[in-house]
Formats: C-alpha cells, structure tokens, sequence
C-alpha cells in the first residue's frame, strides 16, 4: 500500500450535522458485490437538489469534505466510505466522526479529522479555503497560516504513512491467536 | 464475584474485554480482541471474500461463522420461488451461497427453518450466549449485548479480518451507565423506553461508548424487550449496548440448538453468573431514566433522537431542515396525522412478542381504508410460532400482508419500499431520508402504536383501542 502523504486542497463545506450513512449512499445502491464504482451515488438523492453544495462548479477537484457533527452515524456500510473515496475524498473534518464509520474510512485511507469547534466554525465559514493536512504532524492548516492539531489514533496513523496493511498486521499475530484458542476458557463454538 | 487480584470491581464490559484478549494494546497498536461469534449476511460480505481470494486465504475458523440471507431477500414468493427485486439482488443471494460452499461456511439460506434476519436468529439458535464476542456485518448487531455478550457492528474490511484471523484491532471504549428503574405503564413498550433513552442523552451521546443498561426496569424485562432496546444502542452512537445475565437469559437459552446441554450447561450457568458488574464498579458516565415517567413515543424528524410522547407537539427548537423534509412545522401535534403505510417487522421489533402485541390490537377490527400493512416476521422460527397461534391469521383478517421474514421494508432495498412522500408509521429503527425508500417519511414507534394506526388510518394512542377491548 502507498505511503499516505500531506496534501493540500480547497474545501467543500457541508454543514448539516448527523449526516447518516443512508444519506452519503442509500440502501438501495448496495445490492452490489464489488466496491468500485460508487462515486456516483455519492449523497444521490441531496444531488437531486441543483443547489446542493457538490453541484456546484467550484467543489469540483476538492480533495477535502468539511461537514457537522456526528457525520457518518446509523448503519455500519462500508459502501460510505467507498463512495466517498471513489468520488475523489481524502479527509472528512467535523467536530466528531461516527465510531463505525471512522474505522471504515481509516480502513480505505479516507482521513477522518476531527477539529476543535473554533476551527470548525472557522472552517465552515470559508467554504473552498485552501487546506493543508499533515497526517504525520496530525494538523490541519488553516489559509491564515494556524495549524490545528488532531487526534488520530496512533496505530492508524503508522500504518496510513508507513502503507502498512492492518490484515497483513493480524496474519503476524497467527501464533499469539493459536496460543489463545489452545489456552483460552473461551467456550467451543 | 469476579475480581482482579488488586479487588478492583469490574464492570460487565471490563471482563468480557479481558476474555477476549489476545494480546494487549501496548504504545505500537491496539489490543487484539478474540471474536467468538461472527454472523454473516448478503450484503456486507461480498468484497471480504474477495479479499480472502485474493490474498489466497481461507476462513480461519468456519466453525465459528454462520451465515444467513436477510437485508436483499424478498418477502414475497411464487411457490418455492422468490420473488427478487432485481437481477442485482438475486446475484447478490447467489454470491453469498457461493461463498459459504467455497470456505465452509454454515449458511442458513431462504426457506431454510433457521433463516432469518441475523439478529434475530442469533439469540433463537442459542449462538448468542453471555459472555462471548460477537460481530456482524451489521451496526445493529448491538441487539445481542441483551445476552452480556459484547456485540457490535463492523465495515466489510474488518469482515474481511474477521474471516481470515477471528481477530480484531480494537481500542477498549468507555462505558455510560444507563440506569432505568421504575415501571413501564400500561401501553408503554420496551421501544418507547428506548426512543426516550436515544432523546434523553442523544444521537451522539453513546459515541466512543458502550452502553451498559441497569436497573429495575432492565431487571423486569423479557429477552425479546431487552434485545429491542440494546438493538438501538447504534442509534445513540454507541457501537454496543449491554445487559447483565440473570436467570430470566438463561431460561430463555436453556435447551436451544447451540446452547450448551447437561454439565455443559451448568457450568455455563456458573460462570455467566461472574459477569455482572461488580458492586461499586466504576462507569465513565451515567444517564438516569423514570421508566414510569415514559409515555408512548413518536419520532417527528429524520433522526431517532426526534422523538416525543405520542400526545405532544413538535417542539419549538426542532431542527427546521428535518421539519421540512417530514412536512411538518413546530408546533404540531402527530395525533390525528393521515398515515399511508404501516411497516410491523425488522430486528427491533420483528419478534413474536412483538407480533402479539400488534394482533392484540388488530384482533376483531380492519385495516383502515387505504392504508397497506405489511407484517413481516423476523424469522422463520417467528413465523413458525405465530401461525401456531393464529396470528398471522388476525393479520390477514384484518387486511394486512402477512410477508416472509427479513429486513424488508426496514431498509427497503429488496423492493418493499415506501412511495415518495408517503408516511410510514414503522417500528423499525431508523427513519433517516429516504430510509424506507426514496422521500419515504418515517415515523418510528412501537408495535402497538404501529397496529393502533394502522386500523385508524391515523397516529392515534394504542392506549385508547386497548380500554375498549
């Protein structure tokens, strides 16, 4: 897997908070069995709308979704993060990110940032304000030269920048996970 | 009692964290958690499969993965023949089959009389047992922590590292108490309940959290309630809910499929019992609830944290854009409000219990005009035990569609949708946008407020039906 490098790029500003899953793909774009291609359906029915934020010329190329609180929340597909990344997204920043859906995008090497409420605002404010994320240093660089730092769990991050794949990580822990299935009160199945 | 010989005293979840690890978290990488049970269904694990073949690996433990069909079956069949939605969903069914035979994999298919929804089928096999670590596909999976097992969803990835380890990469999460003593009143459900948690500490209230649920009321409930209310954990943020074993568990466990049989299973009993949270167990946070102050709920909105007493008005700081979408302004009252469609079924409420409390209302009345009702069993076991008691036969009487089990209309992507700008009283769980189809407009409750207007062609109170019967 490829090294996870900083990058910069203008925004596209979402401020709706608790954006479920349903919205970023609906259920019914899931009956597929491969993961490609998802793009498209990205938040299909808000596209609907003439006036929804990504069709609007200037958040073509933006690299970088910045959107409410709780983004990500309800159903655990997988499909969200695909789309998002098929799309062209590299980092969702809100003020708090979904538990299951922040696994997910770490997972696809969609960077879930997670701001303090001052940056947020500040953020949401200047829609397509160029931004630089530095996953090493884990800030994010504001037009007027700030950097605010994120949390980013530490693991995820090594793995993101060092392109270390999390299931190749466990298949080296097969002898630890014999030991335990041997040893283990864990009832039989 | 269980405790570290320090004497700290552990929580429900301090110890199922500690029997599941396979090594620790040290500064270089989260603990690797032991997964004892991982459920499988047609949607989420098409890819992770894919991921096995192309990396050459087997399923590591098949022994301990089952598989059902759920999210894309139809409910309605020609014969033997089910009626798909489309190619797209017929192909995702077969890939699962595929899949299941290729790596060994125990598949309950349709027509199979374990096959259901996977949720619903765990707990009915005896596969969910206290104590143990389960995983799905599936944020809902939250539903299994009623048993004391730590349960919660994952991506397809972690499927995928499931399958080919049984392990997982986890940080061990906080733990938010929710106490809730007191009584439910008459006509208040376990749906009720947790519609009024979810609004209480809201939809992002349970983020980084698991919940543990305590009290009287938790005490006094049955299986199948308890299992309503850890199902919609997921709804306030928290990727798993939690109850402690007691005997009403394993009464409900003793002598199903997988459930342990003779010394095996009283040893079991023994140890389940070590679970409970110690006294004097500290949680990170606490929520307290007044079961007996909790009246019927609604939701008004497009999350499940809009919600209030079936007998109120939408509030006056009600998010506006939600309002807009539903059609509705501050200020309404639900009461009274026309209601196109009626959805009984899904892994919150699509068990017998549920069923019974429908039927008790629809006995001896009719479906309002206009209204379609679609009963939908989640289960084949389910289905089973309501035709035993004629349920499906008040249903049908009274003009509703009595369906084949699944997720159905819950997520409508098997072709039981909602028409554009219909309103669905549902007693699913989730009433995003377009959740029960496109422009759908849910409108969650329980069971018995579901059946109440679904023979009212309007929201009324199920309290008011249940005086005249």
């Amino acid at each position: 897997m490829e090294p996870f490098k900083t990058f910069e790029s203008k925004t596209v500003v979402l401020p709706v908070d608790n954006v479920d899953t349903d919205q970023i793909i609906p259920a019914r774009f899931l009956t597929v069995t491969t993961r490609g291609g998802m793009g498209k359906n990205l938040f299909a029915d808000w596209r609907l709308d003439p006036d929804f934020v990504l069709n609007q010329p200037t958040s073509a190329g933006a690299l970088i979704l910045v959107t409410g609180e709780n983004f990500g929340c309800g159903s655990s597909r997988e499909h969200a993060a695909w789309a998002l990344v098929d799309y062209g997204f590299r980092a969702v920043v809100s003020t708090s990110i979904a538990d299951i859906f922040k696994n997910n995008a770490v997972k696809n090497r969609l960077l879930p940032v997670e701001v303090d409420a001052n940056t947020h605002r500040e953020l949401v404010q200047s829609p397509g304000a160029s931004v630089v994320i530095d996953l090493e240093k884990k800030t994010l660089s504001l037009p007027d030269g700030r950097a605010a730092s994120f949390p980013f769990d530490g693991f995820a991050q090594h793995c993101l920048l060092n392109g270390i794949d999390q299931l190749d990580f466990l298949m080296q822990r097969e002898d630890a996970i014999r030991a335990f299935e041997e040893s283990s009160p864990a009832e039989p199945a | 009692m269980t405790e570290l010989p320090s004497g700290k005293p552990l929580t429900l979840f301090e110890k199922l964290w500690e029997r599941h690890l396979v090594a620790p978290a040290t500064t270089d990488h989260p603990a690797v958690v032991y997964i004892d049970l991982h459920l499988i269904h047609e949607v989420t694990s098409p890819q992770a499969f894919d991921e096995l073949r192309s990396r050459g690996l087997a399923v590591h433990r098949p022994d301990r993965t089952f598989a059902t069909m759920d999210h894309s079956i139809p409910t309605l069949f020609d014969g033997d023949e089910p009626l798909f939605a489309d190619e797209k969903t017929r192909n995702q069914v077969e890939t699962l089959q595929r899949n299941c035979d290729e790596f060994g994999i125990t598949l309950y298919p349709m027509g199979d009389a374990r096959q259901g929804i996977v949720h619903v089928i765990g707990p009915e096999l005896g596969l969910t047992r206290p104590g143990r670590s389960i995983v799905c596909g599936d944020s809902h999976t939250s539903t299994h922590g009623a048993f004391g097992a730590w349960a919660f969803g994952i991506g397809t990835t972690e499927v995928g590292h499931v399958l080919a380890t049984q392990c997982l990469l986890q940080r061990q999460p906080k733990i938010l108490e929710v106490r809730i003593d007191g009584a439910l009143a008459r006509g208040v459900t376990a749906k009720d309940l947790i519609l009024a948690v979810i609004r209480e500490i809201g939809v992002d209230g349970g983020l980084g959290h698991v919940i543990e649920y305590t009290g009287s009321c938790i005490a006094s409930l049955s299986m199948e309630e308890r299992m309503t209310i850890c199902n919609m954990s997921i709804e306030a943020g928290a990727r798993a809910g939690l109850m402690a074993p007691d005997e009403t568990t394993f009464s409900y466990l003793e002598g199903r499929e997988f459930s342990p049989k003779g010394k095996a299973w009283d040893e079991a009993v023994a140890d389940w019992r070590t679970l409970p949270s110690d006294p004097g167990a500290r949680y990170d946070k606490t929520v307290a609830i007044d079961a007996s102050k909790v009246e019927p709920m609604v939701t008004y909105g497009t999350n499940p944290g809009m919600s209030m007493a079936i007998e109120a008005s939408i509030p006056d700081d009600a998010e506006e854009q939600s309002l807009a979408y539903m059609k509705m302004e501050r200020g309404d009252a639900l009461l009274g409000k026309p209601v196109d469609v009626v959805f009984i079924g899904s892994c919150t409420n699509g068990r017998l219990e549920d069923l019974r409390m429908a039927a008790n209302i629809l006995k001896g009345r009719k479906v309002a005009e206009g209204v379609r009702v679609l009963v939908v069993p989640g289960s084949q076991e389910v289905k089973r035990l309501a035709i035993a008691e004629g349920l499906d036969r008040v249903f049908r009487d009274a003009g509703a569609e009595w369906r084949e089990p699944g997720c159905s209309m819950c997520l409508a992507m098997n072709g039981d949708g909602v028409a554009e700008g219909q309103l669905v009283v549902s007693t699913s769980n989730r009433n995003f946008e377009g959740r029960q189809g496109k422009g759908s407009r849910t409108i969650l409750a329980s069971p018995l407020t579901a059946a109440a207007a679904a023979v009212s062609g309007t929201i009324v109170d199920a309290r008011k039906l249940m005086d005249q019967d």
